[in-house]
């Protein structure tokens, strides 16, 4: 098997086991007030860092390339409500009209 | 276990049940759909149609799939790639416990139900006045965006397939505005807001300074520090 099939692996096993605990484990044991707070935020930080990244960095270095007019198209978007997809498809397409620029 | 009060009438009970099952097909159709989005990304981060399929069929979790492709993605090696996915599906860990008091189930059904344990299942669920209709948001959403998510994986990941060059049609500005669609709904308060432009300076900080994909983990995990910090000072 290939390293990206193990992550393939990985991820479905790691994730199928986090649903099934969620159903599984005595509600006191997680709803700890100290694991609460400990993992509150684990979702907003990792969803930053996958936007900063996703945006902005090359190969060890940080770039400003078409992928941030994406993401202002993105945010343009977001604020007027328009829905997921479509948001998607702007967003690609202001990268790849300022990509051929 | 379906908490019915005496004064509700069967016929109120069928309208309410039946407003609960349009409005999880609403959100699962306009999810599911958004597979598409996942499916050609596959192959644009280098992983075939059926590693593709795979994340969507097995570890079915939008937000944790697309983590994984993206950090594979940005060079980041498969094994990074997982952490990353597996600590943000640490989310439906407490999912599973708001919904587990509605659902009581064991044994099979439990492997099975567990499956469905996802965002939008969650929240067209736990919200229903009674466990009854808590139970027909949570299976009716989370079932039809499981069968509608897999269909579009797949077409998306063939067309992604054949496209071949996913930046000449900017999808790689595409994935950091689906991680934005993502983010945006949480950021409703001071704390989200602070953490999360934090973390997008220090992940950029990073990148210089280290392999690919790290930055990404580091920045997930600097919010359990401030999570510890700052989540106390809202609490108390």
């Amino acid at each position: 098997m290939t390293d990206v099939w193990w992550g393939v692996l990985a991820v479905c096993v790691g994730c199928y086991a986090l649903k099934l605990a969620g159903l599984s484990v005595p509600a006191v044991v997680l709803e700890h007030r100290f694991t609460v707070r400990a993992t509150a935020l684990i979702p907003v930080g990792l969803l930053a860092a996958l936007v900063a990244v996703q945006a902005a960095a090359g190969d060890r270095e940080v770039v400003i390339d078409a992928r941030l007019a994406g993401l202002a198209t993105a945010v343009a978007c977001l604020l007027v409500r328009v829905p997921f997809l479509l948001m998607l498809v702007f967003a690609a397409a202001a990268t790849a009209l300022v990509r051929l620029v | 276990m379906s908490e019915h009060s005496p004064e509700q009438s069967p016929q109120y009970d069928r309208e309410a049940d039946r407003a609960v099952v349009r409005d999880a097909l609403g959100v699962g159709i306009g999810v599911g759909l958004y597979g598409v989005t996942f499916g050609a990304l596959g192959p644009a981060a280098g992983l075939s149609v059926w590693q593709t399929c795979a994340l969507s069929f097995l570890a079915f979790t939008g937000a944790s799939q697309f983590a994984f492709v993206g950090v594979v993605a940005s060079g980041g090696s498969p094994i990074a790639g997982a952490l990353t996915s597996v600590l943000l599906g640490g989310r439906n860990v407490f999912y599973g416990i708001s919904m587990a008091p509605h659902l009581q189930v064991r044994g099979w059904r439990r492997w099975v139900t567990a499956h469905l344990v996802i965002d939008e299942s969650t929240a067209m669920g736990v919200t229903r006045p009674t466990s009854h209709q808590a139970r027909l948001g949570f299976y009716w959403t989370g079932i039809t965006i499981f069968l509608i998510w897999n269909v579009t994986t797949a077409a998306g990941a063939i067309a992604g397939d054949a496209i071949g060059d996913p930046e000449a049609i900017g999808l790689d500005g595409a994935v950091a505005a689906a991680f934005l669609g993502l983010l945006w709904p949480r950021l409703d308060s001071p704390v989200t807001r602070t953490v999360a432009v934090v973390v997008v300076a220090l992940a950029l900080l990073l990148v210089p300074f280290t392999a690919p994909g790290v930055p990404i983990i580091l920045g997930g995990l600097s919010a359990v520090a401030l999570g510890l910090v700052w989540g106390g000072r809202r609490d108390d």
